[in-house]
């Protein structure tokens, strides 16, 4: 007869933490700095060009608002929306979504 | 440029929290789904999802650990991919626990039946004690912790993982006896 401690003593040895494969890791990884790095250069890019004309001072800290906190918004979308639709493996969701970043932020930016 | 130094910080906590708890939301996502391929996926979107979400879950959490928001989000996508796909939870958790154990073969053959047992047992558990034992056994997480992931209050959690515990031996008991 299992006794509560047995139980979880059991408990214990069945559900062990699982180590995600080494390349789950290098993916997620690769892909969270892609998108984020991304971001960041596509503002600096902009920012320096734009700033440039007075007349795009006020726009342009607005636009840097709006299209950073954007950025990580539309990435999950994306991404997750091309995988329901496609089924596609985790590494091309990330480049498309990263794409999808890089492309909303040009056109916002141009705006 | 105060912008894109917030967003290097931000980044910086979130590769931290993400290098922390790879493991816990895999292992959550993998007990839950039951197969590596999908446990990746639901580990993947939450990342995704939690970085969405990040800046203000960190203002909001006033100090307190984000082990608990990353869970409950991996544990909302689960129930979206249980829901999406008409899918149920597998039993087949061999690989992760059951061919971990170190015994001689009689043993080893006895204890991964024992496992196997358990781990049936959890799968048939109702889902709110199934994913706290989750959550306690695999993801060693507290009360606190657990109460935070699931939405309770710390004495709604414990006497839960109580109730859980009761329900699994005695499912084990009569299996033995059966």
């Amino acid at each position: 007869m299992a006794e509560m401690g047995d139980v979880e003593a059991l408990l214990r040895s069945a559900l062990v933490p699982v180590e995600p494969s080494e390349a789950l890791s290098d993916r997620l990884q690769r892909g969270l700095s892609e998108i984020t790095d991304l971001a960041v250069e596509e503002l600096a890019d902009w920012e320096l060009s734009t700033m440039r004309d007075p007349r795009n001072w006020g726009p342009t800290v607005a636009a840097v608002v709006a299209g950073g906190a954007a950025a990580g918004g539309l990435v999950v979308l994306s991404a997750r929306q091309r995988r329901r639709h496609r089924g596609s493996g985790p590494m091309r969701s990330l480049q498309h979504g990263v794409r999808e970043v890089s492309s909303d932020l040009r056109s916002r930016l141009r705006r | 440029m105060i912008e894109s130094a917030d967003k290097r910080r931000l980044d910086g906590d979130f590769t931290e929290l993400y290098r922390a708890h790879l493991r816990d939301v895999y292992s959550y996502a993998y007990y839950r789904v039951g197969n590596h391929h999908d446990a990746e996926d639901l580990t993947e979107q939450t990342f995704l999802q939690a970085y969405r979400h990040f800046e203000r879950a960190q203002r909001e959490s006033d100090g307190r650990p984000l082990r608990p928001w990353l869970i409950r989000i991996a544990h909302n996508l689960a129930a979206n991919y249980y829901r999406d796909r008409s899918r149920k939870p597998q039993t087949q958790l061999e690989d992760a626990a059951v061919v971990s154990a170190t015994h001689d073969t009689e043993t080893l053959v006895e204890g991964r039946q024992e496992l196997r047992d358990v781990l049936a047992g959890v799968s048939s558990l109702p889902d709110d004690r199934r994913e706290a034992l989750i959550m306690r056994f695999a993801l060693g997480m507290d009360n606190r912790e657990i109460a935070r992931a699931l939405d309770r209050s710390e004495g709604a959690t414990k006497v839960l993982i109580h109730r859980a515990i009761k329900q699994l031996e005695q499912q084990l008991e009569e299996a033995v006896d059966g």
